[in-house]
């Protein structure tokens, strides 16, 4: 059996899946930045295997670059945030944060 | 000699230094020392000498026509001017040197008077305004400031009559005084506007200027004169108008003697002679009535009165009618006299009786008696003013009484009119009586109130003094001669009015023959002695005949032009017949009163039962305050109360409808508020809110909410698009 596009597609739906279920269960603000990081390599790995099976150009490659350079910043940005968020209030707990609502 | 700029600078400080008086004392008297009454005193003095200074410069000039005349425009309505300004003239001189004589010894009087009363410096300052506002009249030269300066006096006797307003007497006495010369200076006003609409001017000489030229006629012209003979009636207690004067004796002593006797009440008398050329002869002979029954009325309550203020107050009240009954029959020159003497010794009996009243603390003459002994200069000076009042030749009240008298019958014989004359007499025989009545029943006999009497103590020097003041000035203040023939001659005589018109009204006067003839006539009598103001009265009367062309007017013009010798000859004969009538009359009468008080021939009270209707009519004052009660006072209610009445239902109806009118409006506009706006608004809010609550449940705020939002609608869209 040859590796092909659909069982990278598949591992890709698995990342993103794992990582929107991640974000739906956890509480804590690092964890939900964690499942962004799923999602986003999941989508990298779509990219790169339609790249490499449907395109053949390094369009593909180009665009997972790019996101592994935006899910740098948005590491550094999101733990600022939550940082920020447990030095206000003393937790990293994304529910407990509602004083807007209020 | 003073020069006539001086003349005039000289009259406007003797107006201006009471005013200053008042202001000192009215501002600063409660911190200067004696309570600042030296300022009123030593003010009033320098007042005093400066009037004398006037008075001897007229003295040396000896003309009767001089003037002196200055004015600075006041206020300026449209094209008309209004001027402030003085006129100074032998009359003027005579009433400036009665005035301030008066003013000056009663100021001095009141500083023994009243010593020692809580409001000393108030009665001071008043005295200042009142003598202000009485040099004003004095001083004025034309009806407007006439008229206001007539107002201020008004209030100064107001204010000095409630001197005492805690008592309810004075306070009423005072209100009464001023309601009562209301009604007469509403006439004083009709008067002195219909000469306004009429001429376009308040000044004395250019109205008299303009009578010659344009005289008014026939009726407006009696009844403008009446206009302003009315406000002699309130301001000089003629009758009707008299029932304030008695009353007015609730003020201080003092006040009675300078406002109620000397000055304020011959105001009314000093603007009818001044006056006099803007009277018609119909107007005149109202004057002369009013005057005479003025006269025998009041001296004949006089009689029964026991009050001694009360009586001299009626005394008051008739010697005014001699001296408006004296202008009425053509003598306003014997009038003016009779003024000048009378404001001495009837000032003179009013501080004597002062002078009384603060020994023995009442006013009631049959508590009295025998205070001959305790107050023998009180005492003296009385008898002389009482002598000079009675008549008794070779004292002052004689010669202008006899002036007046002579004037009436002589009145009577040219016109017809014996009424003046017979009630002048008769007046004079009261008087006489009931002088010496109050003389014998306050100085003779034996003390009535031991108590009383044991207190009396003569008064001191402040209050003496000017008592014998006065007496002197009460024997010798006609200088032994008559009005026309003697020294007052050269400073009160009627108006040579075509000199006047000719001064002020150019050449009409002058080119009108018949005028140029008239005052021929005018002018030989003038050297007619006694005829003088007669003569002139009736010169002024062919004035106005040509104009007026009635009757009366043309037999006096007739009489002047062809028989002024006759003339000459009734009013000398008139004297001589008045002047013997009268001290017969005035004899007969002390004669009685000392029979009657001194030797008790006639019981009063055997007397007083036989002829009690006449006696209740007399004690009761011819019933004039029941007649208005009845009357005027009844009919102010019964008009007040349909006033009351029309506001209560009308104008309240009105008030009140629209008052509901508004609420009725208001609640329907209420009501759109509430509902229709209200419900706008209210409406907006409830939406926002119910709209509010729906979305506030998607929004919870958590992020897995949010994130599954997002993941179902994508979803959804992916189905979608898929489907497509």
């Amino acid at each position: 059996m040859t590796v092909g596009l659909p069982h990278f597609l598949t591992v890709g739906a698995l990342l993103f899946s794992l990582g929107i279920f991640a974000m739906m269960t956890r509480r804590n603000a690092v964890a939900l930045l964690m499942g962004v990081e799923l999602i986003l390599n999941g989508a990298n790995v779509n990219f790169v295997a339609v790249a490499r099976y449907v395109d053949g150009g390094v369009d593909g490659h180009l665009m997972a670059a790019f996101v592994i350079v935006l899910a740098a910043a948005e590491a550094a940005v999101g733990l600022a945030i939550v940082l920020a968020m447990f030095r206000n209030f003393g937790t990293a707990d994304v529910n407990a944060v509602d004083s807007l609502k209020r | 000699m003073l020069s006539e700029n001086s003349i005039l600078w000289t009259a406007l400080s003797i107006l201006l230094l009471p005013l200053l008086s008042y202001a000192i004392i009215f501002f600063f008297g409660k911190k200067l020392p004696r309570k600042g009454d030296w300022v009123g005193v030593s003010l009033l003095f320098v007042s005093w000498v400066q009037a004398l200074r006037i008075f001897f410069a007229f003295w040396q000039k000896g003309d009767p026509q001089w003037r002196v005349e200055g004015s600075v425009p006041w206020l300026k309505v449209g094209d008309f001017v209004a001027d402030a300004g003085i006129l100074v003239d032998g009359t003027t001189a005579v009433m400036l040197v009665v005035v301030t004589t008066v003013s000056m010894l009663v100021h001095l009087f009141s500083t023994g008077y009243m010593h020692g009363d809580r409001r000393y410096e108030r009665f001071f300052a008043f005295l200042g305004f009142f003598t202000f506002s009485m040099m004003g009249i004095v001083l004025s030269n034309s009806l407007l400031f006439l008229y206001i300066f007539w107002e201020l006096v008004g209030l100064a006797s107001y204010l000095l009559i409630g001197f005492f307003f805690h008592k309810h007497s004075a306070a009423n006495a005072n209100k009464k005084a001023f309601l009562t010369n209301r009604v007469g200076d509403f006439g004083f006003f009709m008067g002195i506007m219909i000469f306004f609409t009429a001429y376009g001017t308040f000044n004395y000489m250019e109205l008299f200027a303009q009578m010659q030229t344009a005289p008014l006629t026939g009726a407006l012209l009696t009844w403008a004169g009446v206009g302003l003979f009315m406000g002699c009636v309130g301001k000089s207690a003629q009758a009707p108008l008299h029932i304030w004067l008695p009353d007015a004796m609730e003020g201080p002593t003092p006040v009675s003697a300078l406002i109620h006797a000397a000055t304020m009440v011959a105001a009314g008398v000093y603007m009818v002679a001044r006056l006099q050329p803007l009277f018609d002869p119909q107007a005149l002979l109202v004057v002369a009535y009013v005057g005479s029954i003025t006269a025998f009325m009041a001296a004949t309550i006089a009689v029964v009165k026991t009050d001694i203020k009360k009586s001299l107050a009626y005394s008051t009240i008739s010697q005014l009618g001699y001296m408006v009954m004296a202008i009425g029959v053509g003598a306003a020159g014997a009038g003016m006299f009779h003024l000048w003497t009378h404001a001495f010794f009837k000032a003179l009996l009013f501080l004597g009786s002062g002078s009384v009243i603060h020994a023995v603390h009442t006013q009631e003459m049959p508590l009295m008696g025998g205070l001959r002994k305790k107050m023998p200069i009180t005492y003296a000076t009385f008898l002389i003013a009482t002598i000079a009042i009675a008549g008794v030749p070779f004292f002052s009240g004689f010669y202008s009484k006899d002036a007046i008298l002579a004037g009436a019958l002589a009145f009577g014989w040219t016109e017809g009119h014996m009424l003046p004359f017979i009630l002048g007499m008769a007046a004079a025989a009261f008087t006489a009586f009931y002088m010496f009545r109050m003389l014998f029943l306050t100085f003779h006999g034996k003390p009535r109130d031991e108590e009383r009497f044991h207190h009396a103590h003569e008064s001191p020097f402040s209050m003496a003094f000017p008592l014998v003041f006065l007496s002197v000035l009460a024997i010798g203040s006609a200088g032994w001669q008559g009005p026309t023939d003697g020294w007052f001659g050269k400073f009160v005589a009627p108006y040579d009015l075509t000199a006047i018109a000719a001064e002020h009204g150019g050449a009409h006067a002058a080119a009108d023959a018949h005028h140029a003839e008239a005052d021929h006539a005018a002018v030989e009598s003038h050297g007619g002695g006694e005829g003088e103001a007669h003569g002139d009265a009736h010169a002024a009367d062919a004035h106005a005949a040509p104009a007026h062309g009635d009757a009366h007017g043309e037999t006096h013009a007739d009489a002047a032009h062809g028989g002024h010798d006759d003339h000459h000859d009734v009013h000398h004969k008139a004297h001589v017949t008045a002047m013997f009538m009268s001290i017969a009359v005035a004899g007969l009468a002390i004669l009685m009163s000392w029979l009657v008080y001194m030797r008790g021939l006639i019981d009063t009270e055997r007397f007083k039962a036989r002829l009690a209707p006449v006696h209740t009519v007399l004690q009761n004052m011819y019933f004039f305050d029941e007649l208005y009660a009845a009357t005027v006072y009844r009919f102010t209610l019964w008009f007040s109360w349909l006033n009351a009445a029309f506001d209560r239902t009308v104008i309240d109806g009105i008030v009140n409808g629209f008052g509901y009118l508004t609420r009725v409006v208001s609640w329907f506009a209420g009501q759109v508020d509430r509902f229709g706006v209200d419900g706008l608004v209210n409406g907006v809010g409830a939406v926002v809110q119910f709209a509010g609550e729906g979305v506030r449940r998607v929004h919870t705020g958590r992020i897995q909410t949010y994130l599954a939002y997002v993941s179902f609608s994508v979803l959804v869209l992916v189905l979608v698009f898929r489907a497509l």
